[in-house]
């Protein structure tokens, strides 16, 4: 159990996906000028992402790693070079699932949520975290906790950033700096502080 | 001749998709901590974008309105499969160290972004042309952070000692932040800095103007 709260802790603060990794970062400085709509990308990628990596961590240990397919009576293929192919599918895939139960069931989620999700199929965090999951051979309940923590990570991230931007439209910021300069000076900041979690175990 | 000189030196300062259109900065400061994977990752980017962009554009009249993203995406990963197996048998040690960032370029955002904006739009030709002249503008970025960082973080340029470093009797104390993830982050933001200065009409308009008679009150 202390392993699993303890790569959850290193998933979302040490090894945070958008602040030492730079994962994400497009969405990360285009939708956080608001706090509101910060909080919205934040839910639905955590959702996406608790979902996708042990998805795709299924496919990598049934289908393509290699002897995976021995069950079939092929235990000399691997086809682990499909991955990339594969997991882009499945996250497109998930997404519009995604999309379509939240339309069907829940319209409130739906109408939050809605415009973010198709943003989320081509987030860098994501694909960025299913890759970590295989190239770090995580087990299925490694890659939930993954998962989790990771995306949980990164919607920190993204809501206090959003919240100090919220904050520095009143500032008086140099003409060059102005919007995205100092937006990558403040990002910068918030990474010093995040390296400041390193070392923290259970 | 005049508009493709146009479509591939605009996106290298004054189009920039990096410090203009913020595009694609997802992988790229991730693998700048040194020159060569810097390098290696430049050479990837560019020729997948350039290739796909010429891909999707000789089939733009086929595909599906509503299917595109995927087709588009189909396109690009196969692009970078090809790459990866490509760095991986001839550079293995660097493909190593760019990880899983290879990987990455499929959702790097100037890929898709050039698909999706250009060449669904435009001609083959002027399709590659302005791949490969966002994907130099991509490369222009990236080998500035890099040099920048690998010569004050380890004092050597591609693995050659440069500055001396006082641990080998030298005079020049590396400077560990540089090779830390923060430092990318202030360099790409004092490089905007740089280039707004230089080119004004680049500057954004602020959301909440300051009043000037409060600016001048302070002054």
């Amino acid at each position: 159990m202390a392993d699993y709260v303890n790569l959850f802790i290193t998933a979302a603060f040490v090894e945070n996906l958008a602040l030492a990794f730079f994962l994400g970062m497009c969405t990360f400085l285009a939708i956080s000028k608001r706090v509101s709509t910060a909080i919205g990308l934040g839910i639905a990628v955590i959702a996406v992402q608790t979902i996708t990596v042990p998805v795709n961590h299924l496919i990598y240990v049934c289908l393509l790693k290699e002897g995976a397919l021995a069950w079939a009576g092929l235990p000399d293929v691997d086809l682990s070079f499909l991955g990339l192919v594969s997991y882009i599918g499945v996250i497109a895939a998930l997404v519009q699932i995604l999309e379509m139960t939240l339309d069907k069931y829940f319209p409130a989620l739906y109408n939050a949520l809605g415009i973010f999700l198709p943003l989320i199929t081509v987030n860098c965090a994501i694909l960025g975290g299913t890759l970590f999951m295989v190239e770090r051979q995580y087990s299925l309940g490694e890659s939930v906790v993954y998962g989790l923590g990771s995306g949980s990570g990164w919607a920190i991230a993204l809501i206090a950033l959003a919240g100090i931007r919220e904050k520095m439209k009143y500032s008086d910021v140099p003409d060059g700096l102005q919007g995205l300069g100092i937006t990558f000076i403040i990002v910068g900041l918030m990474s010093l502080g995040f390296m400041g979690f390193s070392g923290i175990r259970l | 001749m005049n508009g493709t000189k146009k479509i591939l030196i605009d996106p290298l300062i004054d189009n920039n998709p990096v410090t203009l259109q913020v595009l694609g900065i997802c992988s790229a400061l991730a693998v700048t901590t040194s020159l060569l994977p810097a390098l290696l990752m430049c050479l990837a980017l560019t020729s997948v974008a350039a290739l796909s962009s010429a891909t999707i554009s000789s089939i733009r009249h086929h595909i599906p309105n509503n299917i595109r993203i995927i087709v588009q995406m189909t396109i690009i990963a196969s692009f970078v499969i090809v790459v990866d197996q490509l760095l991986r048998a001839y550079a293995f040690e660097t493909s190593k160290q760019l990880s899983v960032f290879v990987g990455l370029i499929i959702t790097n955002c100037i890929v898709l972004g050039r698909a999706e904006a250009f060449a669904m739009k435009n001609g083959v030709g002027a399709s590659f042309l302005d791949g490969l002249g966002n994907g130099l503008g991509y490369s222009v970025i990236l080998i500035a952070v890099a040099t920048l960082r690998e010569l004050f973080g380890a004092g050597t340029l591609l693995g050659y000692p440069i500055l001396p470093l006082v641990s080998d009797g030298g005079w020049y104390e590396a400077n560990g932040l540089m090779l830390l993830p923060p430092s990318a982050f202030f360099i790409i933001g004092l490089l905007i800095w740089g280039i707004r200065t230089w080119k004004r009409q680049q500057v954004e308009k602020p959301d909440y103007q300051i009043h000037e008679v409060h600016r001048t009150e302070v002054l």
